[in-house]
């Protein structure tokens, strides 16, 4: 449980990081009270006068050609208002594009929202209902008759890339090999990236470590379930209030799936709770759509819990084999990583992430790095916090560890010799700019943590972990009332504490209080497009939109001042929240709210609007600790103590970045030890609940301490890099390597749950 | 099927409402009563999101049926606050921002408010395990465990 020492919650500020007057400073969330009082609405609670309850029929099999759907006797049912099926929804071709530039495949996606010529995995969605009350949509969703010829079924990558494997789909030749295959094969693609010769590297080297792993599927684990209401009308119009990690996302995905123009579906966005990932996506709102369409009514579709594991998310589980060698100095001269990822029914694992972000974090002469995207016969994964990072830092960092224990090398100083820095050419393509790699190093060397003392059974783990960070598509506008107060619109849900930032970014930049500013997020009617909340994007894309609105605010703002004073605009200066006239001996002043109070008589409101391509996303990097008792008893482990070090570039609320750092390294926690899918022999999932997927609940972690590392990134004006999925990469290593330091033995099969380590520990006597 | 007439107290008021049998005591705050604060994570009692009292017992509302409501006074996260003041525990749940997406912030309000009725003083390990039917998947529980910690101290001292 808790540590006895004191907890040291750091942010390590530099010269450029100091000096704002509202970045850095810690004010209640503008939706707090909401969110303390029960009041704000996530996507369940709304309903409407009229309204149906939809349910979803799934499939109870894993792999399994539909023959027939039946549906008259559940049309039937008093109180039944629609049934629809795949027949419902337009056929999209395989290259039909959908609006704008997802990469995404619609045909795949229309298939795995509502299975078409075969189910594909344990509950694959196959038609669904809508009636006048809960009891009926039960009732009709068990009287549609649903014939299936059950097929062999694949569960595991390696098992579906052999030759005899059940093939998933007959239309998929793998990309990325030459020459190009002439039978179709579950391997969609093969990704290759790579630095220099690994041949000759592996021949220079002095000390070779080489290990294979394991980690199975987990799931983003967010407490709300999906859900949405829609509400149609005979013009064709939809309107849909949904929890998702974007609107413009769910607007588009839904049109697009359901045939109608982008102009007659509009999105609220609800509240959401919780995504990490798994919400960037859509699964019930176009089925909704189509039921309310069918019915005329109002329809809320709610997804239940083992709806939720069985159908949604996850991530990929698969296999890694990582080789690194080195010099007897701990110069690392080659690395090899192999990757075999598990993306579900239809194409798209993040294995290329994997491979791009493994060996990011150093400078290594000869990297080879290859993945696989294998479908099976489990739910279509879903991007998850840093997709596809964790298991590859999982491979690098454990053979890392191995790699300093060969060496008798404090695995810090392994890792500072061999540190990416400003220049280093990484793997996957760019040279770095200014990062902050060494700096955690550097803190978590220096971390009391580091050199606290173990007891019996105890072991001390560290890793890093790499991830990009995003920018992209982003809109935001400021509106200036009459009495000063501003509103900041923008258009991402605010998945934890976004609305503070953006106020403080644009308070910052008007020169105002932050209470004087009013976060909003808009629909899709009622803004630009922005994409989605994802990839660690929101507080620096967005927070430069709303920078830039503020900037024009602040022009407009100039420009009426110097018509009061009748002086030329660059005679006016913007500071502290006033216009000042640099040409008057008095130092005439004018605030925001005596310019707002008067706007009428200077040219009417004053509002400011940016949409921006948002370029510049500073890569993040951390370094954790972790410290494990394990019991030999009964092989079960319990992490200690933890402390999550992370360049962040710049703070903007601090308290919600060391949330994003704790969230992150619990989730970790939760992957390396407890986290798993487990499947029958029939490929039905067995554990679709909360008791049996066990995510860490609170007398399962310590405190967890923080330390912001702050080297802004040149990208952004504050020097804001993403913080959100750095934090997942390092702690599949780092309690593994502390388990491994523990017990005296390594175990490279994720879960390391209790009777795993069980085993290695009887292995190892 | 008839459906049950019955009559409960929630946050000190008087309700009555009617209902299946089958529905639950969720079902009938957030349906019948329109009191939408208690959240459904999990359906099983495993997520804590649907937290309430019944007679001031800390339940989960999923598993409890509507009719079992019948003569019992329930509290729910809308009762915590009075009037216009935010209970502490609300209170330095926003000074910790210990919620991020907050779906689980209601429930872990009124399972620790239950704590801190029950034991005004408790240890760390005993939120810890009194907090463990409450799943939070966004903050690892470190600011939830400081923020109750900070409500207990501020509760004592009135």
């Amino acid at each position: 449980m808790g540590n006895e020492e004191q907890q040291f919650k750091t942010v390590k500020k530099s010269a450029a990081t100091s000096g704002y007057k509202v970045v850095g400073t810690r004010p209640v969330r503008p939706d707090g009270i909401e969110k303390v009082t029960g009041r704000a609405n996530f996507g369940a609670d709304l309903s409407l006068p009229g309204m149906l309850t939809g349910r979803i029929v799934r499939s109870p099999h894993a792999h399994a050609r539909i023959i027939s759907i039946k549906t008259d006797q559940a049309m039937a049912l008093p109180g039944v208002k629609a049934v629809v099926t795949s027949a419902d929804f337009p056929e999209i071709g395989p290259k039909q594009r959908g609006a704008g530039e997802a990469p995404i495949s619609f045909r795949d996606l229309s298939r795995n929202v509502m299975a078409r010529e075969k189910a594909l995995y344990d509950g694959h969605a196959v038609a669904a209902v809508a009636a006048t009350t809960a009891a009926i949509a039960d009732q009709a969703a068990a009287l549609i008759e649903v014939e299936y010829e059950v097929l062999p079924h694949v569960l595991d990558a390696r098992e579906a890339m052999k030759p005899d494997a059940p093939v998933l789909h007959d239309d998929i030749f793998t990309k990325g090999v030459d020459p190009k295959p002439e039978t179709p094969s579950n391997v969609t693609q093969r990704f290759q990236f790579g630095l220099g010769d690994t041949d000759a590297g592996f021949a220079e080297a002095e000390v070779v470590v080489e290990h294979d792993f394991t980690t199975q599927c987990v799931h983003q684990g967010y407490i709300e379930p999906h859900a949405c209401v829609v509400d149609t009308t005979e013009d064709g119009m939809a309107t849909v209030w949904a929890s998702s990690q974007g609107q413009f996302m769910v607007r588009n995905y839904s049109a697009t799936l359901c045939g109608m123009d982008i102009s007659k579906v509009r999105v609220l966005p609800a509240e959401i709770g919780g995504g990490f990932g798994g919400k960037t996506t859509v699964y019930i709102e176009p089925v909704a759509i189509m039921l309310s369409k069918k019915s005329g009514k109002p329809v809320k579709l709610v997804m239940g819990r083992e709806d939720v594991f069985r159908a949604t998310g996850p991530t990929s589980g698969g296999h890694a084999y990582a080789k690194i060698g080195a010099k007897k100095d701990g110069t690392i001269v080659a690395a090899e990583l192999t990757m075999e990822y598990e993306a579900g029914a239809f194409a798209g694992s993040p294995v290329q992430f994997g491979c791009m972000t493994g060996y990011a974090p150093y400078d290594i002469p000869n990297v080879k790095a290859v993945g696989y995207d294998v479908v099976v016969n489990r739910p279509k994964v879903a991007a998850y916090r840093a997709p596809g990072a964790p298991v590859a830092a999982f491979a690098v960092e454990s053979a890392l560890d191995d790699l300093a224990i060969k060496l008798n090398m404090d695995p810090i100083a392994l890792r500072e010799k061999n540190a990416a820095k400003e220049g280093t050419q990484a793997a996957y393509g760019p040279k770095f700019q200014r990062i902050g790699f060494v700096e955690t190093l550097e803190a978590a060397k220096d971390h009391p943590h580091y050199s606290a003392p173990l007891g019996p059974n105890q072991g001390r783990g560290v890793a890093s972990g790499f991830w990009f960070n995003i920018g992209g598509e982003s809109s935001a506008a400021i509106h200036v009332n009459e009495d000063g107060t501003v509103e900041v619109v923008t258009a991402n849900p605010d998945i934890g504490g976004s609305r503070a930032s953006m106020a403080i970014m644009a308070a910052e930049v008007l020169g105002i209080g932050v209470d004087r500013v009013k976060p909003l997020i808009a629909d899709t009617a009622s803004s630009a497009y922005s994409a989605l909340t994802g990839g660690s994007r929101v507080t620096f894309a967005v927070g430069k939109a709303v920078c830039e609105a503020a900037d024009e605010v602040v022009d407009i703002l100039r420009a009426r001042a110097a018509k009061v004073w009748d002086v030329d605009l660059e005679t006016v200066e913007w500071k502290d929240g006033a216009a000042i006239n640099t040409k008057s001996d008095e130092g005439e002043t004018l605030t925001l709210a005596q310019i707002a109070n008067s706007a009428g008589k200077t040219g009417g409101p004053i509002s400011g609007a940016a949409n921006i391509n948002a370029a510049g996303a500073g890569p993040g990097f951390g370094t954790h600790i972790c410290d494990v008792e394990i019991d030999p008893e009964t092989g079960r482990t319990s992490v200690i103590r933890y402390t999550a070090i992370q360049d962040v570039g710049t703070a903007i609320h601090p308290s919600y970045v060391e949330g994003q750092l704790q969230g992150g390294a619990a989730q970790g926690i939760g992957w390396a030890l407890n986290e798993e899918y487990i499947y029958d022999d029939k490929g039905r999932l067995q554990n679709g609940g909360f008791l049996d997927y066990r995510v860490p609940v609170a007398s399962d972690l310590p405190m967890i301490d923080t330390v912001l590392v702050e080297v802004p990134n040149p990208g952004h004006r504050f020097g804001v890099r993403g913080v959100g999925e750095v934090p997942i990469i390092p702690p599949l290593a780092a309690v593994a390597n502390a388990v491994a330091a523990a017990a005296g033995t390594r175990v490279n099969d994720l879960p390391i749950s209790p009777p795993r380590l069980l085993a290695a520990i009887d292995g190892a006597k | 099927m008839a459906k049950h007439h019955v009559s409960a107290s929630v946050n000190g008021d008087p309700v009555e409402f009617l209902c299946d049998t089958q529905d639950t005591l969720l079902d009938v705050l957030r349906n019948n009563l329109q009191l939408t604060g208690s959240k459904e994570g999990c359906s099983t009692g495993d997520c804590g999101a649907c937290s309430v009292t019944v007679d001031g017992r800390l339940m989960c509302s999923c598993l409890v049926l509507g009719i079992e409501a019948d003569g019992r006074d329930i509290g729910t996260i809308e009762g915590v606050a009075e009037g216009d003041d935010l209970h502490p525990l609300q209170k330095h749940f926003l000074e910790e921002a210990a919620l991020q997406c907050g779906i689980c912030t209601p429930g872990f309000i009124v399972a620790a408010k239950a704590l801190l009725e029950h034991n005004p003083d408790p240890t760390e390990t005993e939120m810890r395990y009194w907090l463990a039917g409450n799943l939070c998947r966004c903050t690892g529980y470190d600011k939830i465990i400081t923020a109750v910690t900070n409500a207990a101290a501020e509760l004592r001292e009135k």
